[in-house]
């Protein structure tokens, strides 16, 4: 991960493009850069969570009242969603989740590996599309492709961006 | 925490009826549950969006929805044992200050939906401290109708949020009043009242 990858700046093209006002998180290092940005943006409402399904219910009061929310959040907070993800089932609101794998690519740290091996699955049997992505060209077109299912079909999208993409985490003493 | 008989708490239909009085624009989010009845006992308005699920989720709905309508005043009504489930999301409230949001909390002490089991309000837990504590700008306790009465006026402010407030309410199940379970309905009829298109 370098600060200065373009892809999360594609991210936050596409979600500007989309009128996108609001935007939760539990930090995630491959966010980062794209947490910053959604910061800078006096437009853009930026909460940040104690945990994830917190921002699941966000938005769907969001779209109650008339705005489009993002939820950025690493793969270890899909497991913390789950229930919560039946509000928007029943109720079917969009939802747009941008998720970073953890777990998988070059993974050091083995505790995060369980939830990232299921990321995926819990997503679907939560009745939540996964679009996944492994290259940084193929960033803004996935991203574009979940708002326009999220917010005109009203479906729950999750782009899966996967570890690889955001490189290896750097986590050896400095 | 003082030890209240039963006696002396309050009927929640009684309570949550005299909250709502005259609400104007207010919006209204209910947890799960109880409370989700006695909002639609108070009268059924398009602008209650009635939670049957998503336990510990009514406060943050209710946070996107502040955020979204700053020119209408946003309540939550919810139980404790709801409220308890999403004792982060007091927090994540406190942080982003909306001042039109006004969190109620119908304290019984107890589960009253699986059989009456004590909930941690009953055992010694504070909801409204833990709230002072995360930051709300005001979080307190209404014991009387009268104390609810004076606290009305509270709840239709745009500013000066965010509001905590714990209602003593008597245990014990009441009739139930049932609103409208689907949800794609309430979502509908809710957004349509504000003016938004239905897909």
């Amino acid at each position: 991960m370098t600060n200065n990858s373009v892809w999360p700046k594609e991210i936050y093209r596409v979600l500007k493009e989309a009128r996108v006002s609001q935007a939760s998180y539990v930090p995630d290092a491959g966010h980062a850069q794209l947490i910053e940005l959604l910061h800078a943006d006096p437009e853009i409402q930026t909460t940040v969570l104690t945990t994830e399904e917190e921002g699941i219910a966000i938005a769907a009061g969001a779209w109650l009242g008339g705005q489009r929310a993002v939820l950025l959040l690493q793969s270890s907070g899909v497991g913390n969603c789950v229930n919560m993800l039946s509000l928007i089932s029943n109720c079917r609101f969009p939802l747009l989740m941008l998720v970073t794998m953890r777990g998988e690519w070059a993974e050091f740290n083995p505790w995060q590996v369980p939830m990232g091996s299921a990321t995926q699955s819990a997503l679907q049997l939560m009745g939540v599309t996964t679009i996944r992505v492994d290259t940084a060209e193929e960033v803004p077109e996935a991203v574009s492709a979940a708002v326009a299912m999220a917010f005109d079909a009203d479906q729950a999208v999750s782009v899966v961006l996967s570890q690889r993409l955001i490189g290896r985490k750097q986590w050896e003493a400095r | 925490m003082t030890v209240a008989d039963d006696l002396e708490r309050l009927n929640r239909r009684d309570a949550v009826r005299e909250l709502l009085r005259d609400r104007g624009d207010t919006l209204v989010v209910t947890g799960l549950g109880s409370s989700s009845y006695d909002v639609f006992a108070a009268g059924d308005h398009d602008n209650n969006m009635y939670l049957w699920g998503a336990m510990g989720g009514a406060a943050m709905v209710g946070l996107g929805l502040a955020l979204a309508q700053p020119r209408r005043p946003v309540v939550v009504i919810t139980g404790d044992g709801e409220q308890l489930m999403g004792l982060g999301g007091l927090a994540t409230i406190s942080v982003k200050k909306p001042g039109n949001l006004t969190l109620v909390v119908l304290d019984n002490g107890q589960y009253g939906e699986t059989g009456g089991q004590k909930s941690h309000t009953a055992l010694g837990v504070d909801l409204y401290r833990i709230a002072a504590a995360t930051g709300f700008a005001s979080a307190g306790e209404l014991r009387t109708m009268t104390e609810i009465g004076s606290y009305r006026t509270e709840l239709t402010k745009l500013t000066g949020g965010p509001r905590y407030v714990s209602v003593r309410v008597a245990a014990g199940n009441l009739p139930r009043a049932l609103p409208a379970r689907d949800g794609v309905f309430l979502k509908n009829r809710f957004r349509a009242r504000l003016g938004f298109q239905v897909n």
